[in-house]
């Protein structure tokens, strides 16, 4: 008997499944098989593939797991799983030792990581030189290399596994269960952890009203903003007449500040496949797009494997699992517009045109990509999909908290220790993530505010760090879930800034076909420079919430109609910053240069001469006998003078 | 055809056909046919967006239309290298405006602008998906994170 | 047909099913300010002006686009919906040149139609950045200025539902949008064939009828319609005569056969109208010259004519031709006076090779 090289291999001439001749157990057959005969001899090859690919705490084998998910790969680890594989073939190990280039870890701020398993060892910012040690002394001699463990920075405590490192152990992974452990280019990985399961389940157990009547259950919502349930889209577009259907996958991630759906795309595409493949035969679809940013090119390739792979098992194409259900998925690669995340101009973009929003209804429900009824979700959305059907949607809704149910993945970043993506079942606290789980704040600076949703969310103050993070929660405080950015604002930063830079990015982004966002986001922009240039007028707080009230009822799209949030959120806790610029021509963080101003302080200054000499407009004077002083008026306040003088003695006020 | 006349044919434009025959009558088309003919030529040149429309069979008004509108699509001749810094949320409260500053100095451009000797192209992007690495730009395909503005001159000297 | 009842400002009006809330409030008369809206054009909710409040609903929702239901309850004239208006139409106003004085628009101008009702000066967000696009004055027929353009698109839509051309379309995004030909080109240098259907439906001064310009304004202006004299199609519409002398001519939407549609001559093919080169009088050539002559002594000359060649060589060696650009009537005379006088079946006209 030929023995199977991967688990994809068939295990005896038994074996009939090819995509022309589909089996219909051939995905349950991967974990649990042979099921159409009994072979002591096929079970045992398929358990020792299994092994390999899951190394759990036991087996014989180590895998040393390299991050390759684009902050890591930034870092160089692609590097260094070649020098691994040099040195463990070196060290004689290759028969008891691999490696396995991974997806995003979500802790991308101490990349490169790289884990051993099944140990779970968690060596954080490795290098190159990094690599002998870690062969000799952990993979030969059993031994952690301390100098490589992460430290909490709060505890100063070492970290000896990932699941006891502070940031992983307060997480729930669901979605990102796989991402950082499998290796997302190959398929059977994804099998080894019951990937599509879930969709065999529901293609042959269930009828898709049953399918989506669990989705119902599950009480699953969108992951991309708004928080629509998914059961109820899944059913209004089954239920829109129609011969033919399209399943879009919005992967056009623009938030600034959010890489979820990047980490999710790059770590574990099959679990978005898997998720279009249940919404599609739900729905009744045979074509699925996903629309991916360009900016993000690793996350295109994977998709392209992962479909390829899936095609030629027979996942993908004309009577899957012998199910007559036909499904293809198709990658289009976005070219840069932020408002292409707005479901009518995806499809517009799709359909190869400006990506300008059209008025809903019709929804894409009932007339969407080239007019037929579509559905779609992000990318979270569509990953989280799988699990509901692999446990059921007792077990999913048995996460998070009554209205908003499961896990959200957060992009923590900003102005915190631990920076990354964060899993954590719906209705944990803001406190709990960014002083738990993130660790508090950088350069132990006070707190001000944390900005949620990206350019459509808003700014929460100390206040309301209690509040409990789910959907609707988060709008009734004037934020919202949004694609889930949590950026830490501490106390050198402006909030009016903050406001502009939102502004700024949402008036750059507009598409330009509604009045009141293309010319409404513009003056309110204009508005906001102002103040952060010490130029605000007595009048101008009223003109913005007056403008803010308008082209948030007004415009056309979700850009439109909530790009005022960062201002209003702003205006509603921090009025006294904004008041400030405006009557007393300050900033209280210090951080709009145009009101700031720098001082020499006699009694501190040692006349080094060091802030004159690299001033860039040579407006500091001042020699041995003379005390150094700033020409404020030519002065351009960089802070370089500030940054270079030894002694603390310039002074910004 | 004749030697000569072989030499006298754009190879460029040869793809470019190929690209139009390749999606003919396929719906949708016009955005990949985009994105495929400015990997051809670097840029959008106004001769090929009309040769698109032509072969599409979409009023070139239209073809201008989306090629404005989309961040990607250049219509001027773009640097070797195309430097892309991010002003994402994250980058822009860890000090990713002084990146931008001490970059604009080095290279004497601004936002979309192409240095003199044509190496690079400098663009301002809203996130490139890397901000646990803030603050970040990005060469080409390759990513740089934590930068600081000391960091910058060694990291464009790597670049021809 | 199924009919809808709704609430409208408090009155109760019933209209079909399928009908928009913009249409259930004009055909009740009830006024809604419309900027991009054409009862002939796609509607794309663009200008936002014709928001409403209707119960239930989150936002304002613009009444072009919303179906009615049965049910509704709409209400066209709160403050909310009013200062809403308002500050769309100043958002407009604060990018748009303010020479009302010499636009040639005055008087026809949709935007300041709604900026005189809703009292919008100019001043608010005065200082801001604008616009500032060269004029394209590039051909005989079309003034266009983009810095008056709001963006409606309506000139896009024409071109392209109407006249099946496609040449117009946006370009750049947000703040810098554009509409024009492709590359942004002057018209002279794009595939436009100056049918001006973009100039009617315009509704501000962006595009403009080149010779009108500082000839007259609307008020001055008799709107006289008839019927275009340049082929057999038909086409109506209305000349614009002030003082007595034909200014220009502009689109009768109630135009049978053409509606709004003309082409290149029919509307900007106006000049030999008072063209100094013109025949006024008949000419008779004498000696070789011709001369001036009166109506009668032509007539006569023609008749004895006629009449001579009629007598020496038999009716059927009298042949006519005539014109497609003739109207029917005149046509029909003809003929009538071939076979009734002359006695010929000679008859034959321009237009049927």
């Amino acid at each position: 008997m030929k023995t199977m090289k991967t688990l994809l291999d068939p295990c005896c001439g038994r074996c009939t499944h090819t995509p022309e001749t589909p089996c219909r157990d051939y995905v349950r057959c991967q974990t649990e098989g042979p099921l159409c005969h009994d072979d002591p001899a096929c079970r045992m090859e398929r358990e020792r593939l299994l092994r390999e690919l899951k190394t759990e705490v036991g087996s014989q084998k180590q895998a040393v797991l390299f991050c390759t998910g684009t902050g890591c790969a930034s870092s160089g680890s692609n590097k260094l799983i070649e020098i691994m594989d040099a040195e463990i073939k070196k060290a004689g190990l290759d028969v008891s030792v691999s490696t396995r280039p991974t997806g995003c870890h979500g802790f991308c701020e101490q990349g490169p990581i790289v884990i051993i398993e099944p140990a779970k060892t968690f060596y954080t910012r490795v290098k190159a030189e990094d690599i002998p040690e870690i062969v000799a002394k952990d993979l030969v001699g059993g031994e952690r290399v301390e100098h490589l463990l992460y430290v909490d920075p709060t505890t100063g405590q070492a970290a000896t596994t990932y699941a006891n490192a502070p940031f992983y152990a307060k997480q729930h992974r669901i979605v990102l269960h796989n991402c950082g452990h499998i290796n997302p280019e190959r398929i059977e990985d994804y099998f080894a952890q019951d990937g599509y399961r879930g969709f065999a389940h529901a293609l042959q157990d269930m009828k898709p009203d049953e399918v989506i009547e669990e989705v119902k259950r599950s009480g699953l919502r969108g992951r991309g903003g708004a928080g629509f349930p998914t059961g109820l889209k899944w059913g209004l577009c089954r239920q829109s007449a129609g011969d033919k259907k399209y399943i879009i996958c919005n992967a056009d991630e623009g938030d600034p500040g959010a890489f979820m759906d990047r980490s999710v795309l790059e770590g574990d595409p099959h679990s978005v496949l898997e998720g279009m493949m249940i919404a599609a035969y739900a729905i009744g679809a045979d074509e699925g797009y996903i629309y991916c940013r360009a900016e993000y090119p690793l996350a295109i390739k994977r998709l392209e494997i992962a479909i390829k792979q899936a095609e030629e098992v027979g996942l993908l194409g004309d009577n899957i699992l012998a199910s007559g259900f036909n499904f293809r998925i198709y990658i289009k690669a976005g070219a840069g517009a932020f408002v292409c995340g707005e479901e009518t101009a995806l499809i517009a973009s799709i359909e190869g045109k400006r990506g300008m929003p059209k008025v809903r209804p019709p929804f894409p429900a009932q007339q969407g990509l080239w007019g037929k009824p579509t559905n779609n979700n992000n990318v979270e959305t569509y990953s989280n999909v799988p699990h509901i059907f692999r446990h059921g949607a007792d077990w999913y809704a048995g996460f998070g908290t009554e209205k908003s149910k499961g896990t959200k993945i957060f992009a923590l970043t900003g102005k915190v220790n631990n920076t990354g993506l964060v899993e954590v079942p719906m209705g944990m606290s803001l406190r709990e993530i960014i002083f738990d789980i993130g660790g508090g704040i950088l350069g132990g600076k006070k707190f001000k505010a944390v900005q949620i949703g990206g350019p459509s969310g808003g700014c929460l103050p100390e206040s309301l760090l209690d509040l409990p993070v789910d959907y609707d929660t988060l709008v009734q405080a004037g934020a919202m879930v949004g694609s889930g950015g949590l950026v830490v604002l501490d106390e050198t930063t402006c909030m009016v800034d903050i406001a502009r830079y939102f502004l700024n990015f949402t008036q750059k982004e507009s598409c330009g076909k509604c009045t009141p966002c293309r010319e409404g986001t513009k003056r309110m922009l204009e508005i906001l420079v102002r103040i952060t240039n010490g130029e605000g007028k007595e009048e101008d707080i009223e003109t913005l919430e007056k403008l803010a009230g308008v082209v948030k009822s007004t415009s056309l799209c979700g850009l439109g109609q909530t790009a005022p949030n960062p201002v209003l959120a702003t205006l509603k806790y921090f009025r006294h910053e904004y008041e400030a610029h405006i009557r007393d021509k300050q900033c209280p963080a210090h951080a709009c240069s145009a009101l700031l101003t720098y001082t020499i302080d006699e009694e501190k200054c040692k006349k080094c001469g060091l802030c004159a000499k690299n001033c860039p407009v040579k407006c500091i004077t001042g020699d041995k006998n003379t005390p150094y002083r700033i020409d404020a008026s030519a002065c351009i306040k960089c802070g370089t003078c500030m940054e270079k003088c030894k002694f603390g003695a310039v002074v910004r006020a | 055809m004749c030697e000569l006349c072989q030499d006298l044919i754009d190879p460029k434009e040869t793809k470019l056909a190929e690209v139009l025959a390749g999606y003919a009558g396929r719906k949708g088309a016009l955005i990949p046919v985009l994105q495929k003919a400015q990997e051809i030529y670097g840029y959008l040149p106004a001769d090929v967006l009309r040769r698109i429309g032509r072969g599409l069979k979409i009023p070139v008004a239209r073809v201008y239309g989306v090629a404005t509108f989309y961040a990607q699509f250049r219509l001027t001749p773009m640097g070797q290298n195309v430097l892309r810094v991010c002003l994402g949320t994250a980058c822009h409260v860890r000090g990713g405006a002084k990146v931008l500053e001490t970059i604009e100095q080095e290279l004497g451009v601004k936002d979309g602008g192409t240095t003199e000797d044509q190496r690079f192209t400098l663009e301002i992007v809203a996130c490139i998906g890397a901000c646990g690495l803030a603050p970040t730009m990005m060469i080409n395909d390759q990513v740089y994170g934590r930068l600081a503005p000391d960091k910058v001159a060694g990291i464009l000297a790597q670049y021809e | 047909m199924e009919w809808l009842t709704l609430t409208i400002d408090g009155r109760t009006v019933s209209v079909p099913k399928g009908t928009t809330v913009l249409q259930a409030c004009r055909m009740n008369n009830i006024p809604i300010p419309t900027l991009c809206h054409d009862p002939e054009l796609t509607a794309t909710g663009s200008c936002r002006l014709c928001i409403v409040d209707i119960e239930g609903m989150r936002n304002l929702p613009p009444s072009c686009v919303t179906q009615a239901t049965q049910g509704m309850v709409v209400r066209t004239q709160t403050e909310k919906v009013r200062d809403a208006r308002k500050t769309i139409l100043e958002l407009l106003v604060a990018n748009h040149p303010l020479d009302c004085m010499t636009c040639q628009k005055m008087g026809s101008c949709d935007l300041a139609k709604y900026a005189y009702e809703y009292q919008v000066t100019g001043e608010a967000f005065a200082g801001g950045e604008r616009r500032h696009l060269p004029i394209d004055d590039s051909n005989p027929f079309i003034l266009r200025d983009p810095n008056k353009c709001i963006l409606c698109g309506k000139c896009i839509r024409a071109c392209e539902e109407v006249q099946g051309r496609g040449v117009l379309d946006f370009s750049h995004r947000g703040f810098n949008t554009q509409v024009g030909p492709a590359f942004d080109l002057p018209y002279a240098e794009s595939e436009c064939v100056f049918c001006g259907s973009c100039v009617s439906v315009c509704p501000v001064g962006a595009l403009t009828e080149k010779q009108m310009a500082g000839q007259g304004r609307p008020w001055e202006v008799k709107k006289v319609q008839t019927t275009c004299p340049f082929c057999g199609t038909g086409c109506n519409f209305d000349l614009n005569v002030k003082d007595g002398k034909v200014i220009g001519v502009t689109s009768n939407p109630e135009a049978p056969v053409n509606g709004r549609a003309l082409c290149v001559k029919g509307r900007f093919g106006m000049d030999m109208i008072h063209s100094p080169n013109r025949l006024t009088t008949p000419l008779i050539k004498k000696d070789g010259e011709f001369v001036e002559a009166s109506w009668d002594e032509a007539l006569s000359l023609v008749a004895e004519k006629l009449g001579e060649i009629k007598a020496q060589y038999g009716a059927d060696s009298i042949a006519a031709l005539s014109s497609a650009r003739c109207t029917n009537e005149e046509n029909y005379l003809m003929q009538k006076f071939m076979r009734a006088v002359i006695g010929s079946n000679n008859v034959d006209h321009c237009a049927r090779t």
